[in-house]
């Protein structure tokens, strides 16, 4: 009897096993077969919320949308660069001191659905974002040209369509940031046609525009797939026959997806596992170019964070060279100022505050709190792309602040409560950071530190009107040289006030597999794959 | 049991309107601002205020709640924030999926608990009851997240045997008729498919199954052990009956009512508490469905899908009640 047993279940065992490992050979990952080859599987934390790219503001989004639109203007995604050159528009030229801007379109565009790309096409897509306050949709478009219609600070006067292939947009005052802004992704066009056909389901149920790839399919939380566009307008694009962005909620089991061959290219790799991957030679590390900053942020009118001494003080306390070790892995570069380098105008000139803790302890006895004082550190729960491990970066903060006898207590909050308490002026010191939009300087300094953004992105409620006059100027300033001038002025004001502690730049990284080539990490986040190939 | 069955059903309608109440209560006190959220950080403020207005979130709370529960009673669940869609239209394929793994992982979990659990009575005290109930121990006490990242380790990295992600390859597609892939795939008469789908499915389950596992078997032990002491049992052996069928068929089943109240209660915890092993495993289940609502404050879906969840619960807890009156002649419904 006691055999039987036995027998029954060591055959049962068997049999569990050879099944395994009998279809293990047959079909180990999705990259044997030769369909499959054709196909790019993009593997991410989260899903896309809507696939009409004027109503969302989320990475997730538009990094499918790109693939599906274009913009009239479009980043230099070839060379990594937030450079401005031709897209859906071949030229333009800026007359009336800058308030005129005449596109030329390129001719012959068909929109996916076959309708016909034309200036009317371009003015029905703004007109309807400028319109659209009362839908309170289109969040992107007030944010970055100043508002909608009726509103005083919206930049543009009118957008019209003098013939088929002409665009003019006319503006109020002249706008330096005004043709980045055109290149990102919200503001790509949709077919008009679509737009009406499918209404409040457009960017659910479809999504037309003229770019590569064609939408077939969402899968909610699953996943989204987009097929070449035969008809694109640009030659012999795009290079891959199906393009899939699958949704895998965690760092770790989408890369031990990656590594078993089940998707193609992956974001999100913790920075502590990019050692591991470094010997594989089945894949390659891509690190994303930084338009980012992470930075702590203090709360300027709460005591005792308006003396800017203890500003001052507690940027010498931070040991942001080992927390770029420690907690990015290399993966970033100790901040300066609060905008990258990369960008327009950042000054190289300004020495960073050194980490120096004798230094910092006099300064705060200075500033007459020589045994120091008692406050509490929020920080979100989530990682971010540009901070990965938030509570370490936080407990590296408060040990070195405890050395100088700054009692923290760290406060972690889930993202959108975070949001809330920070908007609310409830956070004395709180992490933070920014991807940038357009790489324009003006979308990390005036968007996160003049005092016009004090109940949006201002959380530090850090108000100076001598920045601000001279960010006002930066904005509708158009010769290049003397913008420079005012950043750098700007930065500097910036650097002695120390409304915050501008902690790294980080590189995001990501994985692809070997046989990936041509695929360029935009430093916007999101990049088109029109040109990526697969061997 | 008719009129048993009638009045259990009609006391579960104040059970879910109280389960709206609470969970409304929750959400709405939990800070965090929805249009903030959808509109992400770049958004102005007035932009914020625009899409509230256009939610209805500006207003009282007891109207919004009123709103909704009449909408409940006219069968709509309302319709998603994020995305505009109709939440009963695409709260099935979610649902599905779960109640595909829930099952597969249930399967497992009774076999193995239960077979474990009568061995381990059968032989108390034997190296093999210390193993098994050691082994339950662990499985109690093991965490979802880390078990599930080294089986993806093991046998997909490592030994390349099984796909670590999703409910099929991710380049295939199955057209969805049920929703509930192992019934689609066998409808259509896609073999190959089907087998995909059941590898797909295996290290989820087990993943999911250790739990309910561990709870069975040590259920099952203490409940044959009782059962085992008692007269009758002791009796059939004296009449020379085969130890095997006494254990499996006059044994287990006396002591089945307890094991059929944990499978029951987990069965019901599994339909909702999945959501870590979907995160894992890139499942796009109920549970990740109402996750992502949570983190985008879009009330209706949390709202909707809390209350799926709950129903599903009260339903499985409602079944195995009358599952006793089946297993045991004795009980009586009034």
């Amino acid at each position: 009897m006691k055999k039987r047993y036995v027998t029954a279940a060591v055959a049962l065992i068997l049999a569990l096993a050879m099944a395994l490992t009998g279809c293990g050979g047959a079909s180990g990952g999705s990259s044997g077969s030769q369909a499959a080859a054709k196909t790019l599987i993009f593997g991410r934390g989260a899903d896309a919320t809507s696939l009409d790219p004027a109503v969302v503001t989320d990475g997730e989004s538009f990094r499918v949308t790109q693939n599906i639109f274009d913009t009239l203007v479009s980043y230099d995604y070839a060379n990594q660069s937030t450079n401005v050159k031709p897209s859906l528009a071949t030229s333009w030229t800026i007359t009336n001191g800058g308030k005129t801007y005449t596109f030329k379109l390129k001719k012959g565009v068909k929109f996916q659905d076959g309708t016909a790309f034309n200036a009317k096409a371009v003015v029905y897509n703004f007109e309807r974002w400028m319109n659209g306050k009362a839908s309170g949709k289109f969040a992107y478009f007030p944010s970055m040209f100043g508002g909608y219609a009726g509103d005083k600070g919206l930049v543009i006067q009118s957008v019209t369509a003098p013939d088929t292939n002409t665009v003019v947009f006319t503006l109020k005052r002249p706008s330096a940031p005004f043709l980045k802004n055109l290149a990102m992704s919200p503001f790509a066009i949709s077919s008009p046609a679509a737009i009406k056909k499918y209404g409040k389901n457009y960017g659910t149920t479809a999504a037309v525009g003229t770019g590569a790839y064609v939408f077939k399919n969402w899968k909610r939380n699953d996943t989204i797939t987009l097929q070449a566009n035969k008809n694109y307008w640009k030659k012999g694009l795009p290079k891959i026959g199906k393009l899939i962005f699958k949704v895998i909620p965690d760092n770790s089991s989408r890369l031990n997806a990656m590594k078993n061959g089940e998707i193609d290219l992956m974001d999100g790799v913790n920075p502590s596992d990019v050692a591991g991957l470094k010997g594989n030679s089945q894949l390659k590390v891509y690190s994303r170019p930084p338009m980012n900053i992470a930075y702590m942020g203090f709360n300027v009118t709460m005591k005792p964070f308006n003396n800017v001494k203890v500003r001052q003080a507690l940027n010498m306390a931070v040991d942001k060279s080992g927390i770029v070790k420690a907690f990015y892995n290399g993966q970033a570069q100790p901040a300066v100022n609060p905008m990258p380098p990369s960008l327009l105008g950042y000054d190289k000139s300004i020495k960073p505050y050194a980490y120096n803790l004798k230094q910092a302890k006099k300064l705060l006895a200075q500033a007459g709190y020589p045994k120091g004082f008692s406050t509490t550190l929020y920080t979100m729960s989530n990682p971010r792309d540009y901070m990965p491990e938030p509570m370490n970066v936080a407990q590296s903060v408060q040990s070195t602040f405890g050395k100088i006898g700054v009692k923290v207590k760290i406060v972690s909050v889930e993202w959108s409560s975070y949001i809330d308490k920070l908007t609310k002026g409830g956070a004395p010191m709180y992490m933070m950071g920014w991807i940038g939009d357009n790489g324009d300087p003006d979308n990390f300094l005036y968007t996160l530190l003049d005092k016009d953004a004090i109940g949006s992105n201002n959380f530090s409620f850090y108000s100076n009107n001598k920045l601000h006059n001279i960010l006002i100027a930066a904005q509708s300033q158009t010769n290049d040289a003397k913008r420079v001038a005012l950043y750098n002025q700007a930065q500097v004001i910036l650097h002695q006030d120390a409304p915050w502690v501008p902690l790294v730049y980080a590189n995001p990284v990501l994985v692809g597999k070997s046989t990936i080539g041509n695929y360029k990490p935009s430093p916007t986040g999101t990049e088109p794959f029109d040109a990526v190939t697969i061997k | 049991m008719l009129s048993y069955s009638i009045k259990r059903l009609l006391m579960l309608i104040p059970v879910l309107i109280g389960m709206t109440l609470i969970v409304f209560g929750i959400i709405h006190a939990i800070p965090g601002n929805p249009a903030q959220t959808i509109l992400g950080t770049k958004a102005t403020p007035e932009a914020i205020h625009n899409l509230n207005q256009a939610l209805g979130l500006d207003q009282p709370w007891y109207i919004q709640y009123f709103t909704y529960l009449k909408n409940i009673f006219s069968g709509n669940l309302g319709t998603s924030i994020q995305d505009n869609m109709p939440i009963a239209r695409e709260i099935w394929p979610h649902l599905a999926a779960t109640i595909e793994l829930s099952f597969v992982a249930m399967v497992i979990a009774v076999v193995v608990g239960i077979n474990a659990g009568i061995i381990s009575a059968w032989k108390q005290n034997s190296a093999l009851d210390y193993s098994a109930m050691i082994l339950a121990l662990i499985g109690v006490s093991m965490p979802i997240f880390w078990l599930g990242l080294l089986e993806q380790w093991l046998f997909s990295v490592k030994l390349n045997w099984l796909p670590s992600i999703g409910r099929l390859d991710i380049v295939s597609t199955v057209r969805p008729i049920t929703n509930l892939y192992l019934i689609d795939t066998l409808i259509e008469g896609q073999f190959s498919q089907f087998w995909m789908v059941v590898r797909h499915l295996i290290l989820p389950a087990i993943a999911l199954a250790t739990i309910p596992t561990a709870i069975i078997a040590r259920m099952t032990r203490s409940s044959m052990l009782e059962v085992l002491k008692s007269d009758y049992i002791r009796t059939t052996k004296a009449k020379g009956e085969r130890m095997g069928l006494i254990v499996y068929k006059y044994a287990l089943k006396n002591a089945f009512i307890p094991i059929l109240t944990v499978i029951g209660l987990q069965t019901g915890l599994m339909l909702g508490g999945a959501i870590l092993t979907e995160t894992i495993f890139g499942w796009p289940g109920i549970g990740l469905y109402v996750y992502n609502a949570i983190q985008y404050r879009d009330y209706p879906v949390i709202q909707s899908g809390i209350l799926v969840i709950a129903f599903l619960f009260v339903m499985v807890n409602f079944v195995t009640d009358l599952l006793y009156g089946l297993i045991d002649p004795r009980i009586k419904y009034r």
